[in-house]
């Protein structure tokens, strides 16, 4: 595997083509996303394939807690819906709560922890080139891939370049805390605009020089075959079974 | 005129809303040569490689490598005959890792597979960076930086080699290192330098750009101990060296031999 | 997944208008406005006392770019923080790429270009521009997010009081938002105004001299414009659902006995917001909002506002 990356490890992650991964986090997430709140026989489907997958791939618990942080205003917003929801209201530990409002919290909590975990498993096994050659390789348009890839590579730079201003700022006695303080930040914001913008076109200048023509080179190993498609889809349809129990429960309950 | 050379006559350019940065420019290197290209900030040097590479295009004047010319049709066949060593190597290294920026050149070649692993091995160890293959361009330093900017260059197997400040930002063993390895590869190279001692210790020509032409072509030894005409042009040696100075340290630094790389 | 139907054709759309553009020249430098914008989401900008608020970046994109490749760009910023670095759940990735991709990009360049009608072409014209297209396409994205939660979600709140709600907080973000962006473009402008797309109508003259913009009037006519707005789009709405429930009906859209594949949809559909809906409409969107839902929008803006950014920087500067 010549250009597989460091992260590669395991059987299941050498076997995957890259693009294969993503229709099965996306084909598993999208099965969740339309299943209504009130099935919790799918849900308790769900987690059992998503905590099962997590352990097959290897991917480390610290690294999907982390990324659950992204999920704080969803969280805030679940909670707040009990609250201010209409309808019946059930009482629980002594506050009137809105039954319907307790179930769409529940649904916006579960739906968005299952979409993040995913999210963290793709990006935990795979390395970015290879999430970008498996976006190429499913027809995601060639200006897009090359803007991605170019994005990914200078946000360091250019966050090292926002950040050595701040610190020559606060070295210089600005350390805002108050919206009106935000000149001078925001003018060295569009210094470094007008450096990335200079090294955009110098950048360009070295694709060129080495025979760019629009599109990004293949660089990748095997292509998707019969044997990834087919593991893949086995996540997408562990989440169908999910909705189909979960319907069937809740149908004859 | 054998392949491996490069020959510009009557090169003019001016950007936009701007003066002439290169008025009338004729230069040639021979093959095999290694040539220091030399002058003061704004004379010209960055600008006269991105015509030689058909980034820019020249208002009047002439660019041919190894016998072909520049021209819309060619310009392909050029940018792989030249190579380039920007300035900022984070300029040149765009891919997610070494391995891919390295590839990204002979890929766009045309070269798979097996031709272009091998490809990009080769191209690593040629600059003794085969170690580094997986990092992130990133997180390198400048020194890594430079080979690996390099070795993306060295995998187009290109026949004339242009490197714009590849001493500036090293440190001394760094620099050391860059030394070696130029003199240990093949190719034609024209060096554009602000490091009078590494034009000095590397090449054997040494052209004074000035006013956007080329006003002074002489072996280094003798550019460097005239001392009115660097002072003219802002140029002046580290330290006040004469002639017989420098004959002897240059001996005493051939003397020592290749030193690894290690 | 509608909403990644919709957010798809939008991208599409916007594609097909830059083949005619040397896309290969574009690749590098979207790619770094992409890298900038990026980044200037991950820094802290202060709203109030150490609490902070990010930037979108949507809008500047736009002025920046153009309104099609700023569409592009703000896009792969979404998708690549969801699939690349999990910043984000695939849950809802299309409705995340319509509020912050989508809807800010195209939403502030229409209200860029309407306002830059009204103002004069000069460098400060554009800066003033910007400044309040920025702040609306926040509010915009607000509204948006609104509207999919009448059409689409299965809670029951009702549509005024979530309306109100985003709005009023996303009101602070946005002026946040409107004079960062406009900042942002000043300085562009004084550098380098060639890069600077929605300002490449004015002439060598027009770009000379200082910018000049009143940040206070700039600040409270962009905080008008957008309450009329919400008010407006708000009286517009409430009354749709009404409509929408009607058509469902009519269209033999709703669920019947006989059919399990539609049954699925009613779990979309149902209770999607009819019970909660009242026609107290414009006093409510604006200005009547009750007093335990004002305390929550307070309490909501600090709270997202807070969760949104990590504190600033502690450290005292040596006097």
């Amino acid at each position: 595997m010549f250009f597989a990356d460091r992260a590669d490890h395991g059987p299941l992650q050498d076997g995957l083509a890259p693009e294969a991964r993503i229709i099965a986090a996306i084909g598993f997430v999208g099965v969740v996303a339309f299943t209504p709140p009130r099935w919790a026989a799918a849900f308790a489907v769900y987690t059992l394939v998503v905590v099962g997958a997590v352990g097959a791939l290897g991917v480390s618990p610290t690294a999907i807690l982390r990324r659950l942080t992204v999920l704080g205003p969803f969280l805030v917003l679940a909670l707040l819906l009990p609250v201010i929801g209409t309808g019946d209201r059930m009482s629980v530990l002594g506050v009137a709560l809105s039954v319907d409002g307790l179930w769409s919290g529940w649904g916006i909590a579960a739906k968005g922890t299952i979409g993040t975990v995913i999210s963290a498993a793709l990006a935990g096994t795979t390395p970015t080139a290879r999430i970008l050659l498996g976006l190429q390789r499913l027809r995601v348009p060639a200006l897009m891939i090359t803007i991605a890839a170019l994005m990914i590579r200078y946000v360091g730079l250019i966050g090292d370049d926002m950040a050595r201003m701040r610190t020559a700022m606060i070295m210089r006695g600005h350390d805002p805390r108050w919206i009106w303080q935000l000149r001078p930040l925001a003018r060295s914001a569009g210094a470094s605009f007008v450096r990335s913008f200079e090294r955009g076109e110098r950048v360009h200048a070295a694709m060129l020089a080495r025979g760019f023509t629009g599109s990004m080179p293949e660089l990748g190993d095997r292509r998707a075959g019969w044997r990834d498609w087919f593991l893949a889809s086995i996540g997408p349809m562990l989440a169908a079974a999910g909705l189909a129990i979960g319907w069937y429960v809740e149908a004859w309950s | 005129m054998t392949p491996d050379s490069l020959r510009v006559e009557g090169l003019h350019y001016a950007y936009p809303n701007g003066p002439a940065v290169l008025d009338g420019l004729n230069l040639v290197v021979e093959a095999g040569e290694r040539v220091a290209l030399l002058g003061p900030n704004g004379s010209g040097k960055t600008t006269l490689l991105h015509q030689v590479t058909g980034i820019l295009e020249a208002e009047a004047g002439t660019v041919d490598v190894g016998g072909l010319r520049l021209d819309d049709a060619t310009c392909g066949e050029i940018r792989a005959r030249v190579g380039v060593v920007f300035q900022d190597a984070d300029d040149q290294l765009f891919m997610p890792t070494v391995r891919h920026d390295v590839a990204f050149g002979p890929a766009n070649l045309g070269l798979t597979g097996t031709a272009l692993e091998e490809t990009v091995l080769a191209a690593l160890a040629a600059v003794n960076a085969t170690a580094l293959a997986d990092r992130s361009p990133h997180h390198l330093s400048v020194g890594e930086k430079r080979r690996v900017a390099l070795a993306t260059v060295l995998a187009m197997d290109p026949s004339v080699l242009l490197l714009d400040e590849p001493s500036a930002g090293l440190d001394p063993k760094g620099r050391r290192e860059l030394i070696e390895l130029l003199s240990s590869i093949d190719q034609t190279q024209m060096i554009v330098t602000h490091d009078l001692l590494l034009a000095l210790e590397l090449c054997g020509r040494a052209l004074l750009l000035s006013g956007g032409r080329v006003v002074a072509d002489r072996p280094p030894l003798d550019l460097l101990t005239d001392v009115e005409l660097l002072a003219q042009h802002r140029l002046e040696l580290p330290l006040p060296l004469d002639r017989p100075t420098l004959v002897t340290l240059l001996e005493r630094v051939q003397q020592k031999g290749p030193r690894s790389m290690g | 997944m509608v909403s990644a139907g919709l957010a798809a054709s939008a991208v599409t759309i916007a594609m097909r208008r830059l083949r005619h553009t040397a896309t290969e020249r574009l690749a590098p430098i979207a790619g770094v406005t992409g890298a900038f914008v990026f980044a200037a989401q991950m820094i802290n900008f202060p709203i109030a006392a150490g609490t902070s608020g990010h930037l979108i970046g949507g809008a500047l994109a736009a002025i920046l770019l153009g309104r099609s490749l700023g569409l592009i760009v703000a896009t792969v910023v979404v998708v690549s923080q969801a699939l690349v670095f999990a910043d984000g759940g695939l849950t809802a990735i299309g409705i995340n790429v319509i509020n912050l991709a989508v809807v800010p990009t195209l939403g502030g360049y229409t209200v860029f270009s309407l306002v830059r009608r009204v103002l004069p072409a000069s460098k400060s014209g554009v800066v003033a521009a910007t400044g309040l297209a920025s702040g609306a396409s926040v509010v915009l994205g607000a509204m948006a997010f609104s509207l999919e939660w009448l059409f689409g979600a299965t809670a029951p709140v009702p549509f005024d009081t979530v309306f109100g709600a985003m709005v009023g907080v996303h009101l602070l973000i946005g002026v946040g938002e409107g004079i960062v962006s406009a900042l942002v473009v000043s300085s562009v402008l004084a550098a380098r105004p060639d890069l600077v797309a929605g300002a490449r109508d004015l002439s060598r003259s027009q770009l000379r001299g200082p910018v000049r913009v009143p940040l206070r009037a700039l600040v409270m006519s962009g905080v008008l414009i957008a309450v009329t707005l919400a008010g407006v789009a708000s009286q517009f709405a409430s009354s749709a659902p009404d409509g929408l429930e009607r058509v469902v009906v009519d269209e033999g859209l709703a669920p019947t006995a006989a059919a399990s594949a539609s049954s699925l949809g009613s779990g979309l559909f149902a209770g999607y917001a009819t019970r909660g809906v009242d026609n107290a409409g414009l006093s409510l969107a604006v200005a009547g909002v009750s007093g335990v839902v004002l305390i929550m929008l307070v309490g909501w803006g600090l709270l997202s506002a807070t969760l949104g950014g990590r504190a600033a920087p502690s450290r005292r500067v040596l006097r």
